[in-house]
């Protein structure tokens, strides 16, 4: 069973206590957007093999939404941070890349 | 190819058994092939068998990173069944059922076929709308279903208790010839007959990278060498996210868990597939005797093959609600496959950005019961290069274009 802290409330959340919100960071394209972005946003998938970036939700808990980076074939978690983000925040970064040298997501430096 | 038959048989009995052959080659991957096709699965291989059959292409490899059939072709729960809303799925189903009527004649291996029947309960009044419906949409598409009331329910299963406390039996969409097959005996008779073809069905060979030129697919990359060809169909359920990334793009899919399991064997006690789609989950007794079980996915993305201890919980709860009389049964095994889930529960059959590479994909977690029909229209995109009738819907344009095909009343529970 997974085990994720939710960083909004401190708890370390067991996965029956959280609802899976799908892929996070996933740009929503204004009016002006190709046909092309809106497909990318609004259907296509990293669907990784590997480390994701993922929504969840602390449903039977505090209720708050948040980010998590977990390997989705070792079920690792890399750790938690805030949704109100844009991208993912260094350190979690960091951890990332000090475990998975050659490791890439979509366009992130 | 010696041919099974009874006298094949006999006379087996009468030389100890020692006049058997391999059932398919195991050969050395060539250079260069016409059409590769990823995953040695079902679907993999019924394209390639179709290939050969319907188009006489031959000059065919099938490369799997496992073993024949090990991915969710072994791990589902046999389901078979085409009592699908949507026009597009219940051609392409129905063509499947249909082909799995005399399948074990075409390929002269017995794959078990038992149309039993599949009833999906309904115990809503929200669900009795939706199979009425269904059942009249299966009416004018030529699949024969029917909406049986609660009566009829407990005489064709009588273990179902059908006025429980929660969710009493109001009614099942029943499909008469829908029914189980043996799973593994449905990927080595494909394999087997591909073998008999000439196709060379390569195991423990892993893909690692998709060679293009020009846009254009020009070989693989394994873990046994570069291997050429002109066309490419990408056949890999939970993993063809990771192989569209290998060829530069990406698909609309999302990668998750669905467990099944099985109790001990015990006496015959239900000769029908029963699935309960409220309570999320559903039942059918294998030929040994053991109650087959499958429920719900997990909701988050995953690789590891195993599932959520919880869900097995949900799912039991479920049918221990539906059919008392498992309560004590003992569970004996449990397991996980990856399926490919798309948003509108509908399955990809479509030419991709890089030419001549194809995806079949998407079956999320109803793809064994598609086994033949899906292969039939994959292997008709790849000879031809452009999809045919069956597969002409289920194009990874329907997404931009919002064409979907929505079946997610007939998935309503993960199959």
């Amino acid at each position: 069973m997974l085990l994720i802290t939710c960083p909004n409330c401190g708890v370390a959340a067991e996965e029956t206590e959280l609802h899976a919100g799908g892929e996070a960071h996933i740009t929503r394209f204004g009016p002006e957007a190709s046909e092309n972005d809106f497909e990318d946003y609004l259907f296509r998938r990293e669907n990784p093999r590997g480390v994701h970036f993922e929504r969840w939700r602390h449903a039977n808990g505090c209720g708050k939404w948040f980010h998590a980076a977990r390997c989705t074939a070792t079920l690792e978690v890399f750790g938690t941070y805030s949704a109100q983000t844009t991208e993912p925040p260094r350190e979690i970064l960091e951890t990332i890349r000090a475990k998975r040298p050659a490791w890439t997501w979509r366009d992130l430096k | 190819m010696r041919r099974y038959s009874a006298f094949a048989i006999a006379r087996e009995v009468l030389r100890h058994h020692q006049g058997w052959e391999r059932a398919w080659a195991k050969p050395e991957p060539r250079k260069q092939y016409d059409v590769i096709i990823v995953g040695a699965g079902g679907h993999g291989l019924a394209t390639a068998y179709y290939l050969g059959k319907n188009h006489g292409i031959t000059n065919v490899a099938v490369l799997e990173k496992g073993w024949l059939g090990g991915g969710n072709t072994g791990r589902n729960t046999t389901i078979i069944r085409s009592n699908y809303l949507q026009d597009p799925s219940a051609a392409i189903y129905e063509k499947a059922r249909s082909l799995y009527e005399t399948l074990s004649q075409d390929l002269n291996m017995n794959v078990m076929f038992s149309p039993r029947g599949v009833m999906m309960l309904a115990q809503t009044e929200h669900e009795v709308r939706g199979y009425v419906r269904t059942a009249h949409a299966n009416a004018l598409q030529g699949v024969q279903t029917e909406f049986i009331g609660p009566e009829r329910v407990k005489e064709l299963c009588p273990i179902i208790r059908i006025d429980g406390p929660r969710y009493p039996v109001l009614g099942a969409l029943w499909q008469a010839r829908g029914g189980t097959a043996r799973h593994d005996a449905v990927a080595w008779g494909y394999a087997r007959a591909c073998s008999d073809m000439g196709m060379h069905i390569i195991q423990k060979c892993e893909v690692t990278g998709i060679r293009t030129e020009g846009g254009n697919v020009t070989g693989v990359e394994t873990t046994r060498g570069p291997i050429g060809c002109s066309k490419l169909g990408l056949v890999a359920a939970g993993h063809s996210g990771v192989l569209a990334q290998m060829a530069g793009f990406r698909l609309p899919l999302e990668s998750v868990a669905l467990q099944a399991l099985v109790s001990e064997p015990i006496k015959p006690c239900m000769d029908v597939v029963v699935m309960a789609n409220t309570v999320h989950g559903y039942m059918s007794q294998s030929d040994k005797g053991e109650m087959v079980i499958g429920g719900g996915t997990d909701g988050f993305n995953n690789y590891t093959q195993r599932g959520s201890f919880h869900h097995i919980e949900e799912t039991v709860r479920a049918l221990v609600e539906t059919f008392p009389m498992i309560a004590r049964l003992k569970m004996l095994r449990q397991w996980g496959g990856i399926v490919d889930v798309t948003g509108d529960r509908s399955p990809i059959i479509s030419p991709t950005p890089v030419g001549g590479l194809f995806v079949n994909c998407g079956w999320g977690t109803g793809g064994f019961k598609a086994i033949p029909g899906g292969g039939w229209a994959t292997a008709e995109m790849i000879a031809k290069g452009a999809p045919g009738p069956l597969a002409a819907e289920f194009g990874l344009n329907r997404f931009r274009e919002g064409r979907f095909i929505d079946e997610s009343v007939a998935a309503g529970v993960a199959h």
